[in-house]
């Protein structure tokens, strides 16, 4: 008889494991898909997993959409550790691109040293402004901020949607709803040559490493782990959980911003309806997949991003439809999610003797 | 109920033989044997954590043994749940009652009896039950109106009319006072006397020496020993059960004359919970170098008193002046401001409250320690919770396999003596205690009771609250008690005694006349 047992204590082993088995059983997973699809797996693996990533301008791209998975899902971690469920990172990547645009926008012609470092800043608190929405409505009035930070999500998409289709349209667009191209002094400058490899690559790796100190070795952080693992002892050592809630939040927020003034002042160099694939949702998948763990999470960007890449592969190298790097993603939580069952639980092989006994 | 005074051999109500369970981290039973006769008031004795109710669960069908046999009335059996168990002759009332706290006294027994639901029938029969055995009790009553010993009733009562062969009770006088304790006695001596068996869980010596015919003893899951109750000395059967001799706590008087340290003055809070209690004017005076003991059954508002003066919920702002620690206005602090005017508090719950169970001894130091210098410029100064961690093992001889063991792997003594550590150490002017010694071994028990009384020495004011009126009278200098939300006045310790301070648990209730009408 096959039978699930609990572990007497959880997995630490499991623990760091399951993130690596979820992705390679991911992998299988793309290859049974494809041989049902009728392609020749191999193929298709390589297509998927090898090509995008096998030049200079390869790997320059993995760096391009790792970076704001990186950055976001540092930044939700922290919230997410004290159980602070922020949803709204797509929303908040919006805020930032819109805020950090616009101010590009208003100063286009200055031409100043100060516009860029300007446009970041305003990035960050644009997206921290969005954030604080729910944290607010979290700390006063104990609305869900699951499902106020997710609805805000929509919300922020229509007025970045409205903002470049009226105001903001650039005049010799041929009504196109796009921006103005950003001048040049407000574009992140490449650090690769011969990639788009930008600064907001940098920006990423610095906040993993302010993310760790943060966690590891701040009192604050230590505050919001105590949260996360045991509400009760949070309270009894009377540890401020409104500030708690206002941080995970706003960390996100900022992260977010400044995820989404990356996109618009890097590879996309203006202001679209659409800024985004999806990083603001990926990136919660990023922080789980990397466990919340800094170094995870970095890796895990890695991986997302190559998940995003070889998507854009297959649809062009093997005419597969857009939806299959939506299916590897939620493939890949669904097996992550699955494989966590074995942190805590075991597989044993064995007959009772119960029955025996008593019968 | 059938009565075996008939000569001749008679089978064990129930036997077990070799009775294994084993959990993957522990084996709760190793091994077990029982016999219990028709008519045997049996007690199964034991610390927490001996496998007692895990051997009680086996037997009701909660839980399936590993191997081993059991018979009932000669006959093996195979019991796989509590249903099989009731249609056997199985009764169990359990530590923790499970009864419907909006539904009436007859609503919650017809959930649990078979048959047609009449209620008007049941009532008549639970009325019949009632009186034949000393249990006063109103089938029309709503449960959540009820003290815990008239609750117990309701489920002794459930259990007796299903016509039980044999009553399992586990760890009953926990939450009853000594006037209700003695009531209980004559009701299962009456039931013992019409040849139902009882087992009888406890750990309280004293009570099953006057209560019980036989007793079995276990330590670690295993049978150490039978015992005749009436004829060994508890000193004996504390031998037995905890390996060696019963520690003791030297205890002089406290020193007279110190400062009121906490001053409690007519504290009145309503409660946020609608079945939680609401403290009445309450007024105490805490001072320098002595223990006070706040005696009370479980839910009569310990919990309400606890949560306002830790502060977690602290009183509004025009009440500050109710709580006071060393002169100074706390009534509207939160907790970490009250901690800072030099209040520390030993939680009820260990695991989740008192420490998170995930982290390492170290970062649980660091939960209420980092006042004493452990965090500077908002960063987590490692080395000095280290050194905190590792004073605090020693100190309080807290066995683990180092400051880098996850809290979870301590057992409940070694935690609660690491939690009291962690609190003395940071040199307290007040100290408050819920509990201290709740589930936990005696060895630890004593070694903490002797951390607080060394600490009073030292000129603290300390508060325990305890369900356990043993534990007060060995550390209190004075004992006030708790019973619906009020306070009597705290009387030194040495001028009452466990008949006064029973009478005021349930004095100041309304049931108090059913109380008294047991003696």
């Amino acid at each position: 008889m096959i039978r699930l047992e609990p572990r007497p204590r959880a997995s630490k082993a499991m623990r760091y494991l399951s993130p690596v088995i979820a992705a390679a059983l991911t992998g299988v997973c793309g290859v049974i898909f494809s041989a049902l699809a009728g392609l020749d797996p191999l193929d298709t693996f390589y297509a998927f997993f090898i090509a995008p990533i096998d030049d200079r301008y390869g790997l320059g791209e993995l760096g391009v959409k790792a970076a704001p998975l990186m950055l976001i899902a540092t930044g939700l971690a922290i919230g997410f550790r004290s159980n602070v469920w922020n949803i709204g990172a797509e929303g908040q990547l919006t805020l930032g691109a819109v805020s950090g645009g616009g101010l590009v926008l208003l100063f286009y012609d200055s031409g100043s040293a100060w516009l860029l470092p300007g446009a970041v800043v305003a990035g960050a608190i644009g997206g921290m402004l969005w954030a604080a929405i729910p944290a607010i409505l979290r700390t006063r009035f104990n609305t869900n901020e699951i499902l106020v930070s997710l609805m805000l999500n929509y919300v922020a998409l229509l007025l970045l949607s409205y903002l470049v289709h009226g105001p903001w349209r650039d005049p010799e667009g041929f009504n196109f709803p796009e921006s103005r191209l950003f001048p040049d002094s407000a574009m992140l400058p490449v650090i690769l040559a011969d990639t788009r490899l930008h600064l907001g690559f940098l920006f990423a790796v610095a906040a993993v490493a302010i993310g760790w100190v943060f966690v590891r070795r701040s009192f604050i952080g230590y505050q919001m782990r105590v949260a996360g693992l045991a509400g009760g002892a949070a309270e009894y050592a009377g540890f401020n959980r409104a500030r708690m809630i206002w941080i995970g939040l706003l960390a996100g927020g900022a992260a977010a911003g400044v995820a989404g003034i990356c996109e618009a002042a890097g590879p996309i160099g203006q202001l679209l309806p659409s800024i985004s694939p999806g990083y603001g949702y990926a990136a919660i998948i990023v922080a789980f997949v990397g466990r919340l763990h800094p170094i995870g999470i970095l890796l895990a960007s890695l991986l997302m991003s190559l998940l995003y890449l070889g998507g854009e592969a297959a649809q062009m190298e093997l005419g597969l439809p857009s939806a299959v790097t939506g299916i590897f993603q939620g493939v890949l939580l669904f097996l992550l999610l699955a494989v966590d069952l074995f942190v805590n639980y075991r597989v044993r092989f064995k007959t009772t003797v119960v029955e025996e006994a008593l019968s | 109920m059938t009565a075996d005074a008939g000569g001749g051999f008679t089978a064990p109500r129930l036997e077990l033989r070799q009775i294994t369970k084993s959990y993957p981290a522990v084996m709760a039973n190793d091994g077990v044997s029982l016999r219990v006769m028709p008519g045997e008031i049996h007690a199964v004795l034991g610390e927490n954590g001996a496998g007692k109710s895990t051997l009680m669960k086996i037997i009701y069908g909660v839980v399936r043994a590993d191997a081993g046999e059991m018979l009932w009335n000669g006959r093996p059996v195979s019991i796989s749940n509590p249903a099989e168990a009731r249609r056997l002759g199985i009764g169990m009332v359990f530590q923790h009652f499970s009864l419907f706290e909006t539904l009436t006294v007859a609503e919650n027994i017809a959930l649990a009896v078979d048959g047609p639901f009449d209620l008007e029938a049941l009532a008549a029969r639970i009325d019949a039950v009632s009186e034949r055995y000393g249990l006063p009790l109103d089938p029309g009553r709503l449960v959540h109106s009820m003290s815990v010993g008239e609750r117990q009733r309701v489920e002794i009562v459930r259990c007796l009319l299903q016509e039980p062969e044999l009553l399992i009770m586990d760890e009953p006088t926990s939450v009853l006072t000594p006037q209700a304790v003695r009531g209980l006695f004559e009701t299962l001596q009456r039931l013992a006397s019409e040849g139902c068996s009882v087992l009888y869980i406890s750990h309280k010596l004293e009570e099953l020496r006057t209560l019980c015919h036989k007793a079995t003893v276990m330590r670690d899951g295993r049978v150490t020993g039978m015992a005749d109750p009436a004829r060994e000395s508890a000193a004996e059967l504390a031998r037995l059960m905890v390996g060696r001799e019963l520690p003791v706590c030297t205890h002089a008087p406290a020193r007279e004359g110190g400062a009121v340290r906490l001053e409690i003055d007519g504290l009145s809070r309503r409660s946020d919970d609608p079945f939680g209690t609401d403290l009445e004017d309450i007024r105490l005076r805490v001072h320098g170098g002595e223990i006070v003991g706040i005696a009370g059954i479980s839910g009569n508002g310990q919990q309400e008193l606890l949560a306002c003066l830790s502060g977690e919920q602290p009183l509004a702002r025009a009440q500050a002046a109710r709580i006071r620690i060393d002169g100074r206005e706390a009534g509207h602090l939160d907790t970490a401001a009250r901690r800072g005017l030099g209040l520390a508090v030993v939680p009820e719950d260990r695991l989740g409250r008192g420490v998170v169970a995930a982290m390492p001894l170290t970062d649980n130091a660091l939960l209420t320690a980092h006042r004493r210098g452990m965090v500077r410029f908002g960063m987590v100064l490692s080395s000095k919770v280290e050194a905190f961690a590792g004073r605090c093992v020693r100190d309080f001889d807290v066995r683990c396999s180092g400051v880098d063991a996850e809290a979870r792997t301590l057992s409940g003594g070694n935690l609660q003596k690491f939690i009291v550590g962690r609190e003395i150490l940071q040199k307290p002017a007040v100290l408050i205690a819920a509990q201290p010694t709740w589930g936990v071994d005696v060895g630890a028990s004593a070694a903490i009771r002797q951390a607080l009384i060394d600490l009073r020495d030292e000129g603290v004011a300390i508060l325990v609250l305890s369900e356990e009126l043993e534990e007060l009278f060995e550390i209190s200098d004075r004992i006030a008690v708790i019973a619906r939300g009020r306070m009597s006045a705290a009387r030194a310790a040495r001028g009452t005694d466990m008949e006064e301070i029973g009478l005021l648990m349930s004095g100041l209730s309304s049931d108090a006349q059913l109380e008294c009408a047991h003696d």
